[in-house]
Formats: structure tokens, sequence, C-alpha cells
């Protein structure tokens, strides 16, 4: 089986649907699926429930999906830097389901490994926690929260060979791998594509098997908020 | 006189041990970073997927990998390591965190914390906060002690009841402000107690700024 695609377009042909959820990695532009994103925007496909922990910036990751009205849905934990998204939420034109970070990340990770639900102390006792079982375990409350399937998830990494196996890099890695696992079908994106024996077995991330797409991207990455300090005169 | 945003995060500093491991929230608590003691060992925890990271990289230096939870960027140490949000969250929510320092619009006297919506304005999301303050050993809010609005006026922060939705019930171990500390029993039933005022501020201007009922402990009383 060839899991090599020329292109994200290719790549993406016959997954696509209107109404299906996509996860998309990243935290804000760091490690997030750009080529793919693009590629998805494209294709034209409409109303999106979108999983990922924020909802792009204003002409870049999903905020390019927001400007052409293809996402119904957002399920996100922080959606501070997007004004698109602010004033299309404010018009009742989109959904969004807060989550908190955590909970986010461990309900598709959960999702990837068949957990069908688990029972988390982060918000008991506040407005996420309404219509939500409770329970006391140890004396203390938790709540239940499911686990998130999509049925097509995009991720980034920076070194992935032909068989799909993924290596990502620093602060990158975010929410990628738990969203390859819990995509029904996952295509990465790679900044480095090897053959297979260039990646040490020790060191992948992400093993092929939870991958079923893989393309080559040479997009530029972009910094969102660059913070620096003066070097000291020698 | 109030202590300053500098002086609030140095006095917070003074909270932490050898070998903790810390989250800092945005704004003043990020400053606290600047006040750990030299000698000792402090790593600091991104939410993101980061554990022990450095300052702000040179100019020309700065990596799109290599960011904070404020999307900054940032530099590693020797020591950092690297790893998934759920890795994250885990380190967090299993109560192997130390201690968080963070912001809020409100407390309560029981430890209840509200510092991520306000009904009717626009909503950006709790980000990490709710598991942090559920998951991480002691929680420390950073804040000034009262919220001043565009007409001047002064509201109470820190309530006998949070009237903001909150981001966690019963979570807060303790407050800086600029006008003093206050230890939480937030498990118990031993409420809010002032530990400490800023110098010259007395106990009578703290207490008409503060609607929540705390009990004094002996040594704010002798000093004041």
């Amino acid at each position: 089986m060839k899991k090599v695609y020329k292109d994200a377009k290719s790549a993406l042909e016959g997954v696509v649907k209107d109404g299906m959820m996509v996860m998309a990695g990243g935290f804000g532009l760091c490690g997030m699926p750009e080529t793919l994103i693009k590629a998805l925007r494209d294709s034209g496909v409409k109303n999106l429930t979108c999983v990922s922990n924020n909802a792009g910036i204003d002409g870049a990751g999903l905020g390019l999906l927001l400007e052409t009205r293809q996402i119904k849905k957002m399920i996100a934990s922080y959606v501070g830097e997007n004004k698109l998204f602010a004033q299309q939420y404010l018009a009742g034109e989109l959904e969004i389901e807060f989550n908190p970070q955590g909970t986010m990340s461990e309900r598709i990770r959960a999702g990837g490994a068949g957990i069908a639900a688990f029972y988390t102390k982060t918000g008991a006792g506040t407005e996420i926690a309404k219509g939500k079982e409770e329970r006391v375990f140890n004396g203390e409350r938790f709540i239940m929260e499911t686990g998130l399937v999509a049925d097509l998830s995009l991720v980034h990494a920076w070194k992935g060979d032909t068989e799909g196996n993924l290596v990502y890099r620093k602060t990158a890695r975010n929410f990628n791998p738990m969203m390859a696992t819990a995509g029904r079908v996952t295509i990465a994106e790679v900044e480095h594509l090897v053959q297979p024996g260039e990646l040490d077995g020790d060191m992948i991330h992400t093993p092929g098997v939870y991958v079923q797409r893989i393309i080559h991207t040479t997009a530029e990455k972009r910094i969102e908020v660059r913070t620096t300090r003066k070097r000291q005169a020698a | 006189m109030p202590w300053t945003r500098d002086q609030m995060a140095e006095r917070a500093a003074k909270e932490l041990r050898d070998g903790f491991y810390v989250n800092l929230g945005i704004g003043i608590p990020t400053l606290v970073s600047n006040y750990i003691p030299d000698g000792m060992s402090v790593q600091l925890q991104s939410e993101n997927g980061m554990l022990g990271f450095g300052p702000f990289p040179y100019e020309g230096d700065e990596d799109p990998d290599l960011i904070n939870a404020g999307k900054q960027t940032v530099t590693e140490l020797k020591t950092t390591s690297y790893f998934s949000s759920a890795d994250s969250f885990a380190m967090i929510r299993g109560g192997h965190i130390d201690m968080a320092f963070l912001g809020a619009m409100q407390v309560a006297q029981n430890g209840d914390l509200a510092n991520w919506m306000i009904p009717g304005k626009m909503v950006k999301g709790m980000g990490g906060a709710m598991d942090l303050v559920a998951g991480v050993k002691k929680v420390c809010v950073i804040m000034e002690h009262v919220a001043k609005s565009k007409d001047g006026k002064e509201e109470a922060k820190l309530l006998q009841k949070c009237s903001l939705p909150l981001t966690g019930a019963n979570v807060v171990d303790m407050v800086i402000t600029d006008l003093g500390v206050f230890n939480i029993d937030k498990k118990g039933s031993g409420g809010m107690t002032l530990i400490e005022l800023a110098p010259g501020v007395t106990l009578d201007e703290i207490k008409s700024k503060t609607e929540a009922s705390f009990k004094v402990d002996a040594k704010v009383k002798q000093a004041a």
C-alpha cells in the first residue's frame, strides 16, 4: 500500500465530505498543517465541524476556512486571536464549543485509544459541567467527558518516512500525536519525507499505523508572536 | 505604598522552593520568573508541551517551532523536554506540577476562581486555566486588589461569592494583590486569612476594599 501522495490536493481526494468532523493539529500557528488546510479550503467542502486548539488567525490556519464560511462549528479551547471568528460568532453564523485544553487533548487521546468516556476534575462545579454526569471519587468531584473521533485528521510533522512513521519537532508536537490516532483517516504533512531506515525506530512519536496518507510540505513556518531580547554589545 | 506589579511578582517568588516545577500564566505571573532566587532550581512548565524553558531568543534566533503557551518565541535549556498536549495535561491534572501562578477577575473566600468569561462579552475561551487550577498542587493568584472601571469606580475582586462564571470551584490556595497576601483553606472550612500587608497599607484600607470575609493573622495584627 502506497501512503505517499504527490500533493495535498490528491491526498484529500475521496476523503472529504460536507458536514464531516476534521481535526487539525497545532498550537496557534506552531505545528499547524497549513498546506493541508489550504487544500481543504480549495476542495470547497462545507459545514465542517473543526476540532483544533485555536481557530487560526486572520489569514492563516483555520482562519482561511472562516473566510470562506466552510466551518459550521468549532471545538476549541481558545479563539482570542481571530477577529473574523468573533464577527461570525456574534452574527450567529458559527457555533462554538469551548473545551478546557487538557480536557480537549484527553478527549482526542481517548477517542484514538478506544475509550468512550472518562472522568476528570477539570471544570467540576463550573458552567462546563452542566448536563454532564458528575461522580465523587476519593472525596473529590469529577465530571464525565467523552472521547472524540474525527472523520479526518490533518497533522504536521517534522520528519516522516514512506511508512507514515512521524517525528515532531520541539513545541510543534502539541495536539498532532493524539489527532493522528483519532482520525478515521489521518493525513500527515512533513517537512522532510525520508526513506524507511532513515528514522531511528526508538525516536518515532507517531507509529505509521495511525497515518494513512502522507505528503511533503515546503510551506514557510510563520511566527505568531515574535519576542526577542537584544544582544549585548561585545 | 501598595506593591507594584514587579513587587507583587517578587513577593510571589518567595513561595517557590528548590526543585519546584511551576506553571506561570500571562501578565504579572510571567514576571515571577525574574525573581527566582540564585541557586534555586525551578523548572517552568509551558502547557503547550515544554518543561524547562529559557528567556526570549536573541534577535535572529527565533524558532517557529519553539514557543510558550502565550505563543511567544522562547529558548530551550540543557534540561528541556518536549511532549504532547495530552502528556502536558496529564502532568498538570495528575498533580505533578507543584505550583501555578495565574491572574484572576474574581476570587471568593472559599477559593472559587473566575478568570475566563464575562457574560455578554465575546468569550475567548478558557485555554488551559480550568485544567491548571483543578490539577496543580498549589494555586496562587496574583492580581490587582480591586478592578478599576473607566469612570474611576473601584469594584472589589475578593468576594463572598464570585458573580462571574467559575474557572474552578475551591481551587485557590493563596492570593497576592498590590495590598497584601491572603491564604485560603480551599478544601476545609478555615476560610480566608490575611497573612501580610504591603508596606504602608493599613488594615482599615484593605478591609474597605475587600468584600470577602477574612481573618487577620496574629503577625499582621501585631504589626498594624
